[in-house]
Protein backbone atom coordinates (compact mmCIF):
# COMPACT_ATOMS: atom_id res chain seq x y z
CA UNK A 1 0.00 0.00 0.00
CA UNK A 2 1.15 3.56 -1.18
CA UNK A 3 2.10 6.05 1.76
CA UNK A 4 -0.69 7.77 0.47
CA UNK A 5 -3.15 5.35 0.66
CA UNK A 6 -2.46 4.64 4.43
CA UNK A 7 -2.07 8.51 5.47
CA UNK A 8 -5.62 8.56 3.81
CA UNK A 9 -7.15 5.14 6.06
CA UNK A 10 -5.65 6.72 8.78
CA UNK A 11 -7.55 9.80 8.59
CA UNK A 12 -10.57 8.15 8.20
CA UNK A 13 -9.80 6.51 11.05
CA UNK A 14 -9.41 8.89 13.41
CA UNK A 15 -12.74 10.43 12.07
CA UNK A 16 -14.63 7.20 12.62
CA UNK A 17 -13.38 7.38 16.19
CA UNK A 18 -13.95 10.91 16.68
CA UNK A 19 -17.47 10.41 15.51
CA UNK A 20 -17.45 7.27 18.23
CA UNK A 21 -17.64 4.80 15.53
CA UNK A 22 -16.85 1.01 17.01
CA UNK A 23 -13.71 -0.33 15.32
CA UNK A 24 -14.44 -4.35 14.54
CA UNK A 25 -11.93 -6.81 14.21
CA UNK A 26 -11.75 -6.83 10.44
CA UNK A 27 -12.06 -3.29 9.59
CA UNK A 28 -8.49 -1.80 8.75
CA UNK A 29 -6.84 -0.03 11.83
CA UNK A 30 -3.34 1.43 12.05
CA UNK A 31 -0.65 -0.98 13.50
CA UNK A 32 -0.27 0.89 16.51
CA UNK A 33 -4.42 0.66 17.51
CA UNK A 34 -3.81 -3.49 17.03
CA UNK A 35 -0.67 -3.79 18.80
CA UNK A 36 -1.95 -1.66 22.04
CA UNK A 37 -5.17 -3.36 22.09
CA UNK A 38 -3.58 -6.55 21.80
CA UNK A 39 -1.59 -5.42 24.85
CA UNK A 40 -3.94 -3.85 26.34
CA UNK A 41 -6.60 -6.76 26.13
CA UNK A 42 -4.28 -9.15 27.17
CA UNK A 43 -2.94 -7.99 30.26
CA UNK A 44 -6.30 -7.19 31.63
CA UNK A 45 -7.22 -10.88 30.52
CA UNK A 46 -4.03 -11.97 32.64
CA UNK A 47 -5.04 -9.86 35.74
CA UNK A 48 -8.28 -11.35 35.64
CA UNK A 49 -7.07 -15.09 35.66
CA UNK A 50 -3.86 -14.40 38.39
CA UNK A 51 -6.69 -12.44 40.21
CA UNK A 52 -7.96 -15.57 40.71
CA UNK A 53 -5.09 -16.78 42.74
CA UNK A 54 -5.12 -14.57 46.30
CA UNK A 55 -8.84 -15.24 46.65
CA UNK A 56 -9.01 -19.23 45.32
CA UNK A 57 -6.46 -19.39 48.78
CA UNK A 58 -9.53 -18.96 51.29
CA UNK A 59 -12.27 -20.46 49.08
CA UNK A 60 -11.83 -23.97 51.28
CA UNK A 61 -11.41 -21.49 54.60
CA UNK A 62 -14.73 -19.87 54.41
CA UNK A 63 -15.99 -19.43 57.69
CA UNK A 64 -19.44 -20.28 56.61
CA UNK A 65 -21.56 -22.29 53.28
CA UNK A 66 -23.08 -18.51 52.59
CA UNK A 67 -19.46 -17.57 52.04
CA UNK A 68 -18.14 -20.07 50.21
CA UNK A 69 -20.95 -20.90 47.71
CA UNK A 70 -20.43 -16.59 47.14
CA UNK A 71 -16.38 -16.67 47.12
CA UNK A 72 -17.04 -19.66 44.64
CA UNK A 73 -19.16 -18.04 42.22
CA UNK A 74 -16.66 -14.89 42.58
CA UNK A 75 -13.69 -16.79 41.46
CA UNK A 76 -15.47 -18.54 38.83
CA UNK A 77 -16.50 -15.50 37.50
CA UNK A 78 -13.39 -13.81 37.15
CA UNK A 79 -12.07 -17.15 35.57
CA UNK A 80 -14.66 -16.02 32.61
CA UNK A 81 -13.69 -12.66 32.53
CA UNK A 82 -10.39 -13.59 31.43
CA UNK A 83 -12.01 -15.90 28.93
CA UNK A 84 -14.07 -12.74 27.53
CA UNK A 85 -10.94 -11.15 27.30
CA UNK A 86 -8.84 -12.98 25.58
CA UNK A 87 -11.24 -13.61 23.32
CA UNK A 88 -11.87 -10.22 22.72
CA UNK A 89 -7.78 -10.34 21.90
CA UNK A 90 -7.97 -13.08 19.66
CA UNK A 91 -9.98 -11.47 17.02
CA UNK A 92 -6.96 -9.06 16.65
CA UNK A 93 -4.74 -12.29 15.63
CA UNK A 94 -2.98 -13.09 18.74
CA UNK A 95 -3.41 -16.87 19.45
CA UNK A 96 -4.38 -17.78 22.57
CA UNK A 97 -1.79 -19.76 23.39
CA UNK A 98 0.86 -16.43 22.96
CA UNK A 99 -0.53 -15.15 24.89
CA UNK A 100 0.05 -17.47 28.01
CA UNK A 101 3.40 -18.20 26.58
CA UNK A 102 4.15 -14.24 27.10
CA UNK A 103 2.45 -14.59 30.87
CA UNK A 104 4.71 -17.23 31.67
CA UNK A 105 7.83 -15.38 30.44
CA UNK A 106 6.99 -12.55 31.78
CA UNK A 107 7.09 -10.75 28.71
CA UNK A 108 3.14 -9.71 29.60
CA UNK A 109 2.26 -7.95 32.82
CA UNK A 110 -0.62 -8.65 35.02
CA UNK A 111 -2.17 -5.59 37.60
CA UNK A 112 0.49 -5.78 40.43
CA UNK A 113 -1.96 -5.46 43.09
CA UNK A 114 -2.61 -9.35 42.83
CA UNK A 115 1.02 -10.06 43.73
CA UNK A 116 0.61 -9.19 47.17
CA UNK A 117 -0.76 -11.93 49.50
CA UNK A 118 -3.96 -12.72 51.49
CA UNK A 119 -3.24 -13.71 54.80
CA UNK A 120 -6.60 -13.52 56.98
CA UNK A 121 -9.95 -13.55 55.89
CA UNK A 122 -10.79 -9.98 56.18
CA UNK A 123 -8.47 -9.66 52.81
CA UNK A 124 -10.72 -11.28 51.04
CA UNK A 125 -13.20 -8.72 52.04
CA UNK A 126 -11.25 -6.14 51.80
CA UNK A 127 -9.81 -7.41 47.67
CA UNK A 128 -13.78 -7.24 47.12
CA UNK A 129 -15.04 -3.98 48.74
CA UNK A 130 -11.23 -1.98 47.44
CA UNK A 131 -9.62 -4.13 44.61
CA UNK A 132 -12.70 -4.99 42.58
CA UNK A 133 -14.05 -1.38 43.41
CA UNK A 134 -11.09 0.21 41.81
CA UNK A 135 -11.47 -2.24 39.17
CA UNK A 136 -15.38 -1.73 38.31
CA UNK A 137 -13.97 2.20 38.20
CA UNK A 138 -11.73 1.58 35.51
CA UNK A 139 -13.51 -1.02 34.09
CA UNK A 140 -17.33 1.27 33.88
CA UNK A 141 -14.49 3.76 31.49
CA UNK A 142 -13.92 1.09 29.49
CA UNK A 143 -17.43 0.22 28.33
CA UNK A 144 -17.20 3.32 25.97
CA UNK A 145 -13.93 1.76 24.39
CA UNK A 146 -13.87 2.11 20.78
CA UNK A 147 -12.74 -1.32 19.99
CA UNK A 148 -15.98 -2.72 19.49
CA UNK A 149 -14.86 -7.05 21.26
CA UNK A 150 -13.47 -5.30 24.08
CA UNK A 151 -16.54 -2.52 24.76
CA UNK A 152 -19.01 -5.86 24.81
CA UNK A 153 -16.74 -7.61 27.07
CA UNK A 154 -16.75 -4.86 29.53
CA UNK A 155 -20.29 -4.32 29.93
CA UNK A 156 -20.72 -8.05 30.39
CA UNK A 157 -17.97 -8.30 33.30
CA UNK A 158 -18.93 -4.74 34.38
CA UNK A 159 -22.82 -6.63 35.25
CA UNK A 160 -21.48 -9.26 37.10
CA UNK A 161 -18.30 -7.04 38.92
CA UNK A 162 -21.22 -5.56 41.16
CA UNK A 163 -21.82 -8.26 43.38
CA UNK A 164 -18.30 -9.15 43.56
CA UNK A 165 -17.81 -5.31 45.38
CA UNK A 166 -20.63 -5.68 47.34
CA UNK A 167 -19.88 -9.81 48.51
CA UNK A 168 -16.39 -8.02 50.14
CA UNK A 169 -17.96 -4.83 52.25
CA UNK A 170 -21.03 -7.26 53.52
CA UNK A 171 -17.67 -9.08 54.88
CA UNK A 172 -15.69 -5.91 56.16
CA UNK A 173 -18.95 -4.88 57.68
CA UNK A 174 -19.97 -8.15 59.41
CA UNK A 175 -15.97 -8.01 60.74
CA UNK A 176 -16.21 -4.69 61.63
CA UNK A 177 -19.43 -5.17 64.04
CA UNK A 178 -17.36 -8.15 65.47
CA UNK A 179 -15.33 -8.86 68.51
CA UNK A 180 -12.77 -6.34 69.15
CA UNK A 181 -10.03 -8.90 67.47
CA UNK A 182 -12.52 -9.38 64.16
CA UNK A 183 -12.56 -5.65 63.81
CA UNK A 184 -8.99 -4.71 64.37
CA UNK A 185 -8.72 -7.87 61.13
CA UNK A 186 -10.71 -5.80 59.00
CA UNK A 187 -8.77 -2.98 59.83
CA UNK A 188 -5.45 -4.57 59.69
CA UNK A 189 -6.22 -5.43 56.16
CA UNK A 190 -7.67 -2.07 54.99
CA UNK A 191 -4.20 -0.89 56.04
CA UNK A 192 -2.49 -3.22 53.78
CA UNK A 193 -4.99 -2.95 51.02
CA UNK A 194 -5.45 1.18 51.21
CA UNK A 195 -1.93 2.08 48.86
CA UNK A 196 -1.78 -0.88 46.73
CA UNK A 197 -5.35 -0.61 45.65
CA UNK A 198 -4.80 3.18 44.86
CA UNK A 199 -1.80 1.65 42.59
CA UNK A 200 -4.06 0.02 40.85
CA UNK A 201 -5.10 3.60 38.53
CA UNK A 202 -1.31 3.29 37.56
CA UNK A 203 1.44 6.21 37.44
CA UNK A 204 0.03 9.69 38.06
CA UNK A 205 -0.63 11.20 34.75
CA UNK A 206 2.38 13.29 34.40
CA UNK A 207 4.30 10.11 34.62
CA UNK A 208 1.98 7.91 31.88
CA UNK A 209 3.48 9.01 28.65
CA UNK A 210 0.62 6.38 26.95
CA UNK A 211 -2.14 8.64 28.47
CA UNK A 212 -2.75 11.39 25.25
CA UNK A 213 -3.07 7.88 22.93
CA UNK A 214 -5.15 6.13 24.65
CA UNK A 215 -7.59 8.95 25.70
CA UNK A 216 -8.01 9.92 21.40
CA UNK A 217 -8.95 5.78 21.34
CA UNK A 218 -10.85 6.47 23.56
CA UNK A 219 -8.73 3.18 25.18
CA UNK A 220 -9.25 5.66 28.37
CA UNK A 221 -12.04 7.88 29.18
CA UNK A 222 -10.89 9.17 32.25
CA UNK A 223 -6.58 10.00 33.35
CA UNK A 224 -5.32 7.72 35.87
CA UNK A 225 -5.33 10.42 38.55
CA UNK A 226 -9.29 11.18 37.89
CA UNK A 227 -10.24 7.66 38.38
CA UNK A 228 -8.24 7.73 41.69
CA UNK A 229 -9.30 10.43 42.78
CA UNK A 230 -13.17 9.03 42.07
CA UNK A 231 -12.30 6.14 43.82
CA UNK A 232 -11.08 7.76 47.20
CA UNK A 233 -13.98 9.95 46.67
CA UNK A 234 -16.85 7.11 47.10
CA UNK A 235 -14.37 4.48 49.06
CA UNK A 236 -13.99 7.05 52.07
CA UNK A 237 -17.04 7.48 53.26
CA UNK A 238 -18.03 3.93 52.67
CA UNK A 239 -14.83 3.04 55.35
CA UNK A 240 -16.41 5.71 57.58
CA UNK A 241 -19.85 3.92 57.48
CA UNK A 242 -18.80 1.27 59.07
CA UNK A 243 -16.08 2.47 61.28
CA UNK A 244 -12.93 1.81 60.06
CA UNK A 245 -10.15 4.30 59.64
CA UNK A 246 -8.22 4.68 55.72
CA UNK A 247 -4.45 4.48 56.75
CA UNK A 248 -3.99 7.81 55.33
CA UNK A 249 -3.03 10.97 57.89
CA UNK A 250 -3.36 13.37 55.32
CA UNK A 251 -6.67 12.32 53.85
CA UNK A 252 -9.23 15.27 54.16
CA UNK A 253 -12.04 16.70 52.66
CA UNK A 254 -11.56 19.70 50.32
CA UNK A 255 -14.46 22.08 50.49
CA UNK A 256 -12.91 23.84 47.48
CA UNK A 257 -12.22 21.19 44.96
CA UNK A 258 -15.38 18.79 46.00
CA UNK A 259 -12.76 15.97 46.10
CA UNK A 260 -10.64 14.47 49.44
CA UNK A 261 -7.31 15.54 49.67
CA UNK A 262 -4.99 12.97 50.33
CA UNK A 263 -0.66 12.09 51.04
CA UNK A 264 1.77 10.66 48.41
CA UNK A 265 1.43 7.50 47.20
CA UNK A 266 4.50 4.91 47.38
CA UNK A 267 5.63 4.99 43.28
CA UNK A 268 8.95 3.50 44.44
CA UNK A 269 6.98 0.22 45.76
CA UNK A 270 4.61 0.33 42.71
CA UNK A 271 8.02 0.27 40.20
CA UNK A 272 9.68 -2.71 42.58
CA UNK A 273 5.88 -4.33 42.11
CA UNK A 274 5.69 -4.11 38.71
CA UNK A 275 9.43 -5.02 38.67
CA UNK A 276 8.91 -8.18 39.50
CA UNK A 277 9.72 -7.67 43.37
CA UNK A 278 6.56 -7.95 45.13
CA UNK A 279 5.71 -9.85 47.61
CA UNK A 280 3.95 -12.62 45.52
CA UNK A 281 5.52 -12.31 42.21
CA UNK A 282 7.29 -15.52 42.10
CA UNK A 283 4.69 -17.62 43.92
CA UNK A 284 1.33 -16.51 41.23
CA UNK A 285 3.92 -16.97 38.21
CA UNK A 286 4.91 -20.30 39.60
CA UNK A 287 1.11 -21.62 40.30
CA UNK A 288 0.07 -20.24 36.78
CA UNK A 289 2.85 -22.31 35.23
CA UNK A 290 2.46 -25.31 37.00
CA UNK A 291 -1.36 -25.53 36.11
CA UNK A 292 -0.79 -24.90 32.27
CA UNK A 293 2.16 -27.68 32.77
CA UNK A 294 -0.32 -30.07 34.48
CA UNK A 295 -2.78 -29.80 32.75
CA UNK A 296 -1.22 -29.93 29.03
CA UNK A 297 -2.07 -33.89 29.75
CA UNK A 298 -5.73 -33.02 29.56
CA UNK A 299 -5.80 -30.91 26.58
CA UNK A 300 -4.22 -33.42 24.39
CA UNK A 301 -6.02 -36.13 25.71
CA UNK A 302 -9.21 -34.34 25.10
CA UNK A 303 -8.02 -33.02 21.55
CA UNK A 304 -7.36 -37.17 21.00
CA UNK A 305 -10.34 -38.02 21.90
CA UNK A 306 -11.93 -35.47 19.55
CA UNK A 307 -10.10 -36.49 16.48
CA UNK A 308 -11.00 -39.89 17.64
CA UNK A 309 -14.77 -39.46 17.72
CA UNK A 310 -14.49 -37.88 14.65
CA UNK A 311 -13.09 -40.63 12.27
CA UNK A 312 -15.36 -42.52 13.82
CA UNK A 313 -18.61 -40.83 12.63
CA UNK A 314 -16.84 -40.64 9.36
CA UNK A 315 -16.44 -43.85 8.65
CA UNK A 316 -19.60 -44.90 9.80
CA UNK A 317 -21.04 -42.04 7.45
CA UNK A 318 -18.97 -43.65 4.47
CA UNK B 1 2.62 -32.73 17.13
CA UNK B 2 1.01 -30.30 19.12
CA UNK B 3 -2.58 -29.34 18.16
CA UNK B 4 -4.77 -26.67 20.09
CA UNK B 5 -8.66 -27.03 20.96
CA UNK B 6 -10.49 -25.08 18.21
CA UNK B 7 -12.29 -21.69 18.54
CA UNK B 8 -16.44 -22.05 18.17
CA UNK B 9 -18.82 -19.00 18.46
CA UNK B 10 -21.37 -19.51 21.17
CA UNK B 11 -24.99 -18.47 20.48
CA UNK B 12 -27.44 -17.88 23.04
CA UNK B 13 -31.42 -17.33 23.13
CA UNK B 14 -32.16 -15.70 25.94
CA UNK B 15 -35.95 -16.88 26.15
CA UNK B 16 -38.16 -18.62 23.60
CA UNK B 17 -39.73 -16.54 21.39
CA UNK B 18 -35.98 -14.49 20.66
CA UNK B 19 -33.73 -15.18 18.52
CA UNK B 20 -30.20 -16.95 18.66
CA UNK B 21 -27.87 -14.10 19.72
CA UNK B 22 -23.66 -13.96 19.37
CA UNK B 23 -22.49 -14.34 22.83
CA UNK B 24 -18.88 -14.16 22.58
CA UNK B 25 -16.46 -17.69 21.76
CA UNK B 26 -14.56 -20.05 23.24
CA UNK B 27 -11.93 -23.16 23.30
CA UNK B 28 -13.11 -26.86 23.27
CA UNK B 29 -11.84 -29.56 21.64
CA UNK B 30 -15.13 -31.19 20.35
CA UNK B 31 -18.56 -29.56 20.13
CA UNK B 32 -19.94 -31.24 23.53
CA UNK B 33 -17.46 -29.73 25.33
CA UNK B 34 -18.41 -26.23 23.31
CA UNK B 35 -21.55 -26.70 24.38
CA UNK B 36 -20.60 -27.84 28.29
CA UNK B 37 -17.97 -24.77 28.46
CA UNK B 38 -20.39 -22.16 26.93
CA UNK B 39 -22.93 -23.06 29.37
CA UNK B 40 -20.66 -22.29 32.21
CA UNK B 41 -19.18 -19.24 30.87
CA UNK B 42 -22.44 -17.62 28.92
CA UNK B 43 -25.08 -18.85 30.92
CA UNK B 44 -24.14 -18.29 34.77
CA UNK B 45 -27.53 -16.22 35.42
CA UNK B 46 -30.25 -17.35 34.06
CA UNK B 47 -29.02 -15.88 30.30
CA UNK B 48 -30.30 -17.94 27.91
CA UNK B 49 -32.94 -21.34 27.42
CA UNK B 50 -30.51 -22.41 24.10
CA UNK B 51 -27.18 -22.65 23.34
CA UNK B 52 -25.74 -23.11 19.84
CA UNK B 53 -21.98 -23.58 19.01
CA UNK B 54 -20.08 -23.57 15.46
CA UNK B 55 -16.97 -23.67 15.02
CA UNK B 56 -15.42 -20.49 14.03
CA UNK B 57 -13.76 -21.61 10.83
CA UNK B 58 -16.88 -22.50 9.45
CA UNK B 59 -18.09 -19.07 9.37
CA UNK B 60 -17.98 -16.79 6.20
CA UNK B 61 -17.70 -13.63 6.66
CA UNK B 62 -17.84 -10.21 4.56
CA UNK B 63 -15.54 -8.20 4.50
CA UNK B 64 -15.44 -4.92 5.33
CA UNK B 65 -13.17 -3.41 2.86
CA UNK B 66 -16.04 -3.97 -0.01
CA UNK B 67 -18.50 -2.47 2.02
CA UNK B 68 -19.68 0.10 -0.45
CA UNK B 69 -20.57 -2.70 -3.16
CA UNK B 70 -22.28 -4.32 -0.67
CA UNK B 71 -24.59 -1.92 0.87
CA UNK B 72 -24.73 0.92 -0.01
CA UNK B 73 -26.70 0.10 -3.92
CA UNK B 74 -29.62 -0.41 -0.38
CA UNK B 75 -28.89 3.47 0.09
CA UNK B 76 -30.56 4.80 -2.74
CA UNK B 77 -34.21 2.35 -2.97
CA UNK B 78 -36.18 4.76 -0.83
CA UNK B 79 -39.23 3.11 -2.72
CA UNK B 80 -38.50 0.13 -0.74
CA UNK B 81 -39.80 1.68 2.34
CA UNK B 82 -43.82 2.76 2.84
CA UNK B 83 -42.65 6.44 3.39
CA UNK B 84 -42.12 6.73 -0.70
CA UNK B 85 -45.24 6.78 -1.36
CA UNK B 86 -47.79 9.88 -1.15
CA UNK B 87 -51.02 8.84 -0.27
CA UNK B 88 -54.28 11.38 0.85
CA UNK B 89 -54.51 11.97 4.65
CA UNK B 90 -57.63 10.29 4.57
CA UNK B 91 -56.45 7.01 4.26
CA UNK B 92 -55.52 6.20 7.68
CA UNK B 93 -54.34 3.12 8.47
CA UNK B 94 -52.08 1.37 5.09
FE1 LIG C 1 -13.21 -9.42 37.03
FE1 LIG D 1 -14.38 -9.03 40.18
Amino acid sequence: MSEEKIKDLENQFEERIARDDKIEPKDWMPEKYRKTHIRQISQHAHSEIVGMLPEGNWITRAPSLRRKVALLAKVQDEGGHGLYLYSAAETLGISRDEMIEQLHSGKAKYSSIFNYPSVTWADIGAIGWLVDGAAIINQVALCGTSFGPYARAMVRICKEESFHQRQGYEIMLTLANGTPEQKAMAQDALNRWWWPSLMMFGPRDEDSPNTALSMKWKLKRKTNDELRQQFIDQTVPQAELIDLKVPDPDLKWNEERGHYDFGPIDWDEFWQVVKGHGPCNRERMEARRSAWENGAWVREAAMAHADKKAKKSLNKAS
Amino acid sequence: MKKNWPLWEVFVRSKNGLEHRHFGSLHAADAEMALENARDVYTRRNEGVSIWVVESKYITASNPENNPEMFEPAKDKVYRHPTFYDLPDEIKHM
